[in-house]
């Protein structure tokens, strides 16, 4: 493994996690930060911290330039994007390589070839790999896409060829809708993105959200089994668990069409390959890629053993797969809560501040991953997550149980967190039946919650 | 002439604009309407537009474009 210094071109709980793996590895750490994140506690545990500019993140975070000379000034070898910010820009991950370093991560045509919504479905389509009826290529009119909805049906989805993530999605009801959200998701999506480009896709409401998580070296890729993220707010996800309740044999199916759309990307690093998985036809569809690590990794680890981050690393830095996929073992069930700095009784309103008190449940098969600390500023200017609660147990029946004691020791004061929702949904009857899709949430919190 | 606060009714970042090549939602010396949009808060990558919950004349903005902004502080004021 050639990598013995790596940048971290991220902030938040990501570059906490990823400082550990780099740790345990002997890699030296370089830490860039805002004016905002000064005292941060990646700031604070990195061999080295740089300032690379103002809060807003337009002018540290996303600047390339500053990132990869403070990369090279340090004389680090490789640059982690981490999730969000830069992470899934096939242009940096080539600034980056023609600076003469390491972007941990896959190539950028991998990233171009995967992260463009329209190209991934045509690709995967070319490989047999089933994906919502709707669009072959970018829709080139309203009247085209009016055309379309005649074979898909109502409702659909208008989606962003360039977005991703969850963003730049509209839900469709009627062809009045889409002849006058039309111009409007264009010129959203141009401002968003860069790209207007829009595709659509027949909108599936009891699906479940299942992803495949993949480690792939260039030449071959493994799975490390699946997660069901279906718990979802505004498209955003609030809680993931691994494995899923679909069966093994829709599982083993997910699995090798995931590992064939990465090899088919000749894709190296860590990639999660989303599907929807239609309860009612059993049906299940590609969704899209996400070429980078992502936030609800650490249920594959807990399941697996395999430390992700870790494993990009040493792939990255030239070495071959580790694992065979007889290796891998999914042992037991866990679950992740996303604990944002969101106020619950106030619409989910983001609401930054100082974390006055922080109590963090501890224990055998308890993981909190975070970068709080008592004191800490919670700065207005990034996301809204503030850590994430992950518990294993040996079934999922203790693992819910497990997590309920570890939600009420979770004890978060100064500003209002998502700690209470999650209390609410652990002991929720269909949450605890594991019978939910993506709609359930929001559909929950409107009858069942009260505010 | 007493004059009339418009408060931030929340943590964030301030604009004045919608987006950078918009009009200002209120210039320095508009009269202002109760209900009207003076201004736009990013919160945590989500934006609120923030509304006058007082009338009044000759707005004089206290906050400049892209200030961080706390609950309560002032962020403009009116002639009443």
């Amino acid at each position: 493994m050639s990598i013995s210094a790596v940048l971290i071109a991220n902030r938040g709980e990501i570059a906490v996690r990823i400082i550990r793996s780099c740790a345990a590895l002997g890699v030296r750490t370089v830490q860039v930060y805002s004016d905002a994140d000064v005292d941060s506690l990646a700031v604070k545990i990195a061999d080295k911290a740089v300032h690379i500019g103002a809060s807003p993140a337009a002018k540290s975070y996303l600047d390339q330039k500053k990132i990869i000379d403070a990369a090279l000034a340090e004389d680090v070898d490789a640059i982690h994007p981490g999730y969000g910010f830069l992470a899934e820009n096939p242009d940096f991950a080539d600034a980056v390589v023609s600076a003469g370093l390491i972007f941990i991560g896959p190539s950028a045509s991998s990233i171009r070839m995967l992260g463009n919504k329209v190209s991934a479905r045509a690709l995967v389509q070319s490989i047999g790999v089933p994906t919502a009826p709707g669009s072959s290529s970018i829709l080139k009119s309203v009247e085209e896409a009016v055309e379309l909805s005649e074979e898909t049906g109502y409702p659909l989805m208008l989606k962003a060829s360039a977005g991703g993530g969850g963003r730049g999605i509209r839900v469709i009801n009627d062809v009045l809708e889409l002849r006058s959200m039309y111009p409007q998701a264009s010129a959203e999506a141009k401002a968003a993105f860069g790209d207007g480009s829009l595709f659509l896709e027949k909108f599936i409401a009891e699906a479940r959200h299942i992803e495949v998580q993949i480690l792939g070296d260039g030449a071959r890729c493994v799975h490390l089994g699946e997660r069901d993220c279906s718990l979802q707010r505004r498209r955003q996800k609030v809680w993931e668990e691994a494995p899923s309740l679909i069966s093994p044999a829709v599982r083993e199916l997910l699995c090798q069409q995931a590992i064939r759309i990465c090899e088919a990307a000749s894709y190296k690093g860590a990639g999660t390959v989303e599907f929807l998985y239609d309860t009612v036809s059993e049906q299940h569809y590609f969704l899209e890629v996400n070429t980078r690590i992502q936030v609800e990794h650490p249920v594959s680890e807990m399941v697996t053993g395999i430390d992700i981050v870790k494993e990009m690393i040493l792939i990255c830095g030239g070495d071959s797969l580790a694992y065979e996929q007889a290796d891998i073992c999914i042992r037991g069930h866990a679950i992740e809560c996303r604990i944002n700095a969101e106020d619950p009784a106030k619409d989910f309103l983001p609401w930054p501040g100082v974390i006055e008190s922080l109590s963090i449940p501890e224990g055998e098969g308890i993981r909190f991953d975070s970068m709080l600390h008592e004191g800490c500023v919670v700065p207005p200017y990034y996301d809204s997550l503030l850590g994430k609660l992950i518990v294993w147990a040996p079934t999922r029946g203790e693992c819910l149980s497990k997590l309920g004691d570890a939600l009420m020791a979770l004890k978060l004061d100064g500003i209002p967190t998502t700690t209470s929702l999650h209390r609410a949904l652990v002991s929720d009857s269909h949450v605890l039946s594991g019978d939910f899709h993506i709609g359930f949430l929001e559909e929950w919190l409107l009858s069942q919650y009260p505010s | 002439m007493s004059k009339e606060q418009i408060l931030s009714p929340l943590p964030g970042i301030f604009y004045r604009r919608a987006s950078p090549e918009s009009e200002e939602f209120k210039s320095q010396g508009d009269s202002v309407c109760l209900g009207d949009v003076i201004g736009l808060a990013e919160v945590m990558k989500s934006f609120h537009e923030i509304k006058s919950q007082v009338a009044g004349d000759s707005i004089t903005f206290l906050v400049e474009d892209g200030d961080a902004i706390m609950p309560g502080q002032v962020l403009a004021e009116l002639d009443g």
